[in-house]
């Protein structure tokens, strides 16, 4: 049985794809067979982060439609053992996902595999719900920002309410929140929520901080997830969620600004 | 924190204004929640009492609406539709 995780956040652009990616890609180095979805109908955009863009041959909607199996439509990564994407389907509506179809693809999927990913997209629409409702766990990735934590907060209401798991009466879904673009100098200056502001304003348990990096755009151009690029912030705040994922204890980094010198520390900056 | 920083009067940062209107937000967004939980409970409630007392109808046939129309007035609209034939 595999562990269904969607990421999700309401609110678009603020790193549901790259988190996606970079989780995937985490949870797969770990050893576990992973398989990331891009639900995200006629937009589709994980196939790009995750760099494999020129082998697309058929999508989720072909497989839910039957014209292809799991087998031809999965692409399997080259970097990392047992990493695999199945892609949105550029052309058709957002409709052409079925409550039934997604359901058996996921049934499918689960028997081989530890975990699915389910890449939302932006919104509360259909894409959207159907991304989230076989979920066992969501992540829920956030800004520190107004419309960002208000979106949030709706999606956290619809995963309480629209979920398989609310409507069967069984346990929720377990709700994580990964804050991301996180800027601690901005923080330090009050320009900027904090993460004990958004974790007391959602009430979610926090996994993860990812600081605003250069790395992310960097790692999109070349298509890498940005988990692989081990030397960066970023990278390793990825690492540090993917621990926490997994249940283990870790201190956070990358929350507060780099020390200044005395001088400053007296005077302020 | 720094050493000037303890003469400079405390002023709201943005992100206080930030965090002070979200919270609002999300107890507003909560309540409402709440309010639609207890109203399909009852509607559930309803269904149930009519087809025990009087006839079967689907659940679909039944619709519990609470409007909020002005600060001291709230409607509470409840729809019943039977169905043509008889039982």
């Amino acid at each position: 049985m595999a562990r269904i995780i969607v990421v999700t956040s309401g609110k678009g652009g603020v790193g549901k794809t790259t988190s996606s990616a970079a989780l995937g890609t985490g949870l797969a180095l770990k050893g576990f067979k992973t398989v990331i979805i891009d639900f995200d109908i006629g937009l589709r955009n994980l196939d790009l982060i995750m760099g494999v863009e020129r082998r697309v041959v058929y999508d989720f909607v072909n497989v839910i439609n039957g014209d292809s199996n799991l087998n031809q439509t999965l692409i399997k990564d080259k970097r990392v053992d047992g990493l695999y994407i199945l892609p949105a389907s550029q052309t058709r509506d957002k409709d052409a996902l079925t409550r039934e179809g997604v359901e058996k693809v996921l049934n499918e999927l689960s028997e081989t595999f530890d975990y699915i990913i389910c890449d939302s997209p932006a919104g509360i629409e259909q894409g959207a719900l159907m991304a989230l409702y076989f979920a066992d766990e969501a992540i829920v990735v956030t800004n520190p920002e107004v419309s960002s934590v208000r979106d949030s907060d709706r999606i956290l209401g619809i995963l309480a309410s629209k979920s398989r798991r609310a409507e069967e009466g069984k346990e929720p879904v377990k709700e994580h929140l990964l804050l991301t673009r996180y800027n601690p100098g901005r923080v330090e200056r009050g320009d900027m929520l904090s993460v004990e502001d958004v974790c007391e304003i959602l009430a979610v348990k926090l996994i993860g901080v990812i600081p605003e990096s250069q790395a992310v755009l960097r790692a999109s151009n070349v298509g890498e997830p940005v988990i692989l690029d081990e030397q960066s912030d970023a990278g390793q705040a990825y690492m540090d969620t993917i621990e926490r994922l997994l249940g283990n204890e870790k201190e956070y980094r990358f929350i507060e600004e780099e020390k200044k010198g005395i001088f400053k520390r007296l005077f302020g900056g | 924190m720094s050493l000037l920083s303890y003469f400079r009067p405390k002023k709201t940062t943005a992100a206080n204004q930030a965090k002070e209107r979200l919270q609002i937000i999300v107890a507003q967004r909560r309540r409402a929640d709440d309010t639609s939980e207890t109203l399909s409970a009852m509607e559930k409630d309803i269904l149930e009492v009519i087809r025990k007392y009087y006839i079967n109808i689907d659940s679909s046939a039944i619709s519990v609406q609470l409007e909020q129309n002005e600060d001291d007035l709230s409607v509470l609209e409840l729809n019943v539709t039977l169905p043509e034939d008889d039982k």
